[in-house]
């Protein structure tokens, strides 16, 4: 067998005394879409931080490409190929579009930086006309945009992504759904948190479900759509 | 316009320009761990004395040559100071990143006092001199009198601009000074984007050393002396400066460096000199009560 690209081993983490996850374990394997749903407060953010150590997991092992990554600093992760577009976007506010995007670069050096740009305008169209706007005049659905192509400008092995449909119109997250198929696609290895579960089942190869810092479900993206726990807590029952 | 009033314009922007020099450490070191080196000044001083040692060294070594001998005292003084910004950093506050805010003041006010003593005893509590440099002047008769400006002056005047410009530079268009901005906007962000923010951090330091070093040479260069206590003054000058121009903002400390330069100058010389200090203090004063987030800072918005 051969080893995931991404491994939790019953990982735990605490925030004080709050446990925020309780003995996670679960894989991402190279080229597969993975999902993680839940609702608000189930820890999924926690998890995903948790991969870059903020904060660390308190037991338990985090597996990279099988290297123990539990206890390594951020920036060691970031350049081992993993790239994030984090829960809020977190673009830089007092940076233009493009300067963003070569924020992105910083673990491959600036080899591909021109090639590169030209690939995200392609895909991402909209930053191209804000190239030098400075990121904080964007809309929320740029940002999000802005958030993932800074992510890909790394070339990630695998790319994870924090509820990229939170809080935008849905025909732009049909749009940036739409962009994530196309890189699953094309190979890329995606690792998806999301509360909107309908879209990300539907785009995932497998997907887990948390519930109060705990996997409750896991299995196929069709599965998981079908299952009634799973479409009465998170599909509205439809 | 009289020749009083030129004249210690060109007096305060040549003052003015070495305090935005030393506001630049103090503002970088804010925007990017929002607390306040205070052994900065102490770097400056550090400086003073290292250009004094490396112009007796190369002219001992028989330069003679006034841009080579300036060069070769800056490039040295420089990287000298920078290795103290960098020590200052891992000693006073990298072990201390994740503690409470004060600590890091309190460990720099404590670097501070060791720089001081630790110059005290190794070069004696006297002051220290050097002769001038750069004899002459240019002279221009305005009205009744005149106006003179040092060739030192004028060399101050372009070497701190430079000094200004370069770093603008570094800040705005290499790799180095956006993971700066980087990390001074989202440092967490920073991290998983690759960024060795401990590094940036280091960086940060030594560059506001480089800068207080350049000033420091440039005011030895005007005055000639300097004491083991020479850092505290121009330090808290500076610090005003970076308060007055908006602290975190890289063009504001060189703005507030100007202002606060030129208005000493014109204080001391339509005024008094003696009370040119409680002058600009109250020009900060007012600064802090109309303007608390300096002229080129922004508000601080705390989110809810």
């Amino acid at each position: 067998m051969s080893v995931p690209l991404l491994e939790f081993r019953n990982v735990d983490l605490h925030y004080g005394p709050i446990q925020a996850l309780r003995q996670v374990s679960l894989h991402v394997d190279e080229g597969e879409t993975v999902s993680l749903i839940g609702a608000n407060g189930a820890g999924k953010s926690s998890l995903l931080m948790s991969i870059f150590g903020q904060p660390r997991a308190s037991g338990g092992q985090i597996l990279y490409r099988g290297e123990d990554i539990t206890h390594k600093s951020a920036h060691h992760v970031a350049s081992g190929g993993v790239a994030q577009s984090p829960e809020g976007r977190r673009v830089f506010p007092d940076m233009s579009v493009e300067e963003n995007l070569l924020m992105g670069t910083i673990p491959i050096g600036m080899a591909h930086a021109d090639e590169d740009l030209r690939r995200m305008f392609e895909l991402f169209p909209r930053l191209e006309e804000r190239r030098n706007q400075r990121a904080m005049t964007l809309s929320g659905g740029e940002q999000q945009m802005l958030a993932i192509a800074r992510a890909l400008m790394s070339r990630p092995r695998l790319l994870l992504l924090d509820e990229p449909s939170l809080g935008l119109a849905p025909i732009v997250v049909k749009q940036i759904f739409q962009i994530l198929r196309e890189l699953a696609a094309g190979g890329m290895t995606l690792f998806l948190v999301e509360q909107n579960a309908n879209h990300a089942l539907k785009l995932s190869d497998r997907g887990y479900v948390m519930v109060n810092g705990q996997i409750r479900l896991s299995g196929t993206g069709e599965e998981l759509l079908g299952n009634p726990e799973v479409r009465s807590a998170y599909l509205g029952g439809h | 316009m009289d020749g009083i009033f030129l004249q210690q314009l060109i007096n305060g922007l040549t003052l003015g320009s070495v305090y935005g020099l030393i506001a630049i450490g103090y503002t970088m070191v804010y925007g990017i761990i929002g607390m306040i080196n205070f052994a900065h000044g102490e770097v400056y001083m550090i400086s003073a004395y290292l250009s004094a040692i490396g112009l007796a060294l190369l002219a001992f070594f028989g330069l003679e040559s006034f841009p080579l001998l300036i060069f070769g005292t800056l490039l040295f003084t420089v990287c000298v100071t920078g290795l103290y910004g960098w020590t200052i950093e891992r000693i006073a506050y990298r072990p201390l990143r994740n503690s409470t805010r004060l600590a890091p003041l309190i460990s720099a006010i404590g670097i501070s006092l060791i720089l001081q003593n630790y110059v005290q005893l190794s070069q004696g509590a006297r002051q220290q001199g050097i002769p001038t440099l750069l004899d002459g002047a240019f002279r221009f008769h305005v009205g009744e009198g005149f106006l003179q400006i040092s060739y030192t002056k004028v060399f101050i005047l372009v070497a701190a601009f430079a000094g200004m410009a370069a770093l603008t530079w570094v800040i705005h268009c290499t790799r180095l000074g956006r993971m700066c901005r980087a990390t001074q906007q989202d440092r967490k962000m920073a991290q998983i984007l690759g960024i060795d923010t401990d590094r940036v951090i280091s960086w940060v330091f030594v560059i506001g050393a480089a800068m207080a070093a350049l000033a420091g040479l440039l005011i030895t260069l005007n005055y000639g002396t300097f004491d083991f206590y020479a850092g505290f003054v121009i330090g808290i000058k500076a610090f005003t400066a970076a308060v007055l121009g908006g602290i975190g903002s890289l063009p504001g400390a060189m703005l507030g460096g100007l202002i606060l330069g030129v208005a000493e100058a014109q204080f001391s010389g339509m005024v008094n000199t003696d009370y040119k200090d409680v002058f600009s203090f109250s020009l900060l004063v007012l600064i802090l009560i109309f303007r608390p987030q300096g002229l080129l800072g922004r508000p601080q918005v705390t989110k809810v």
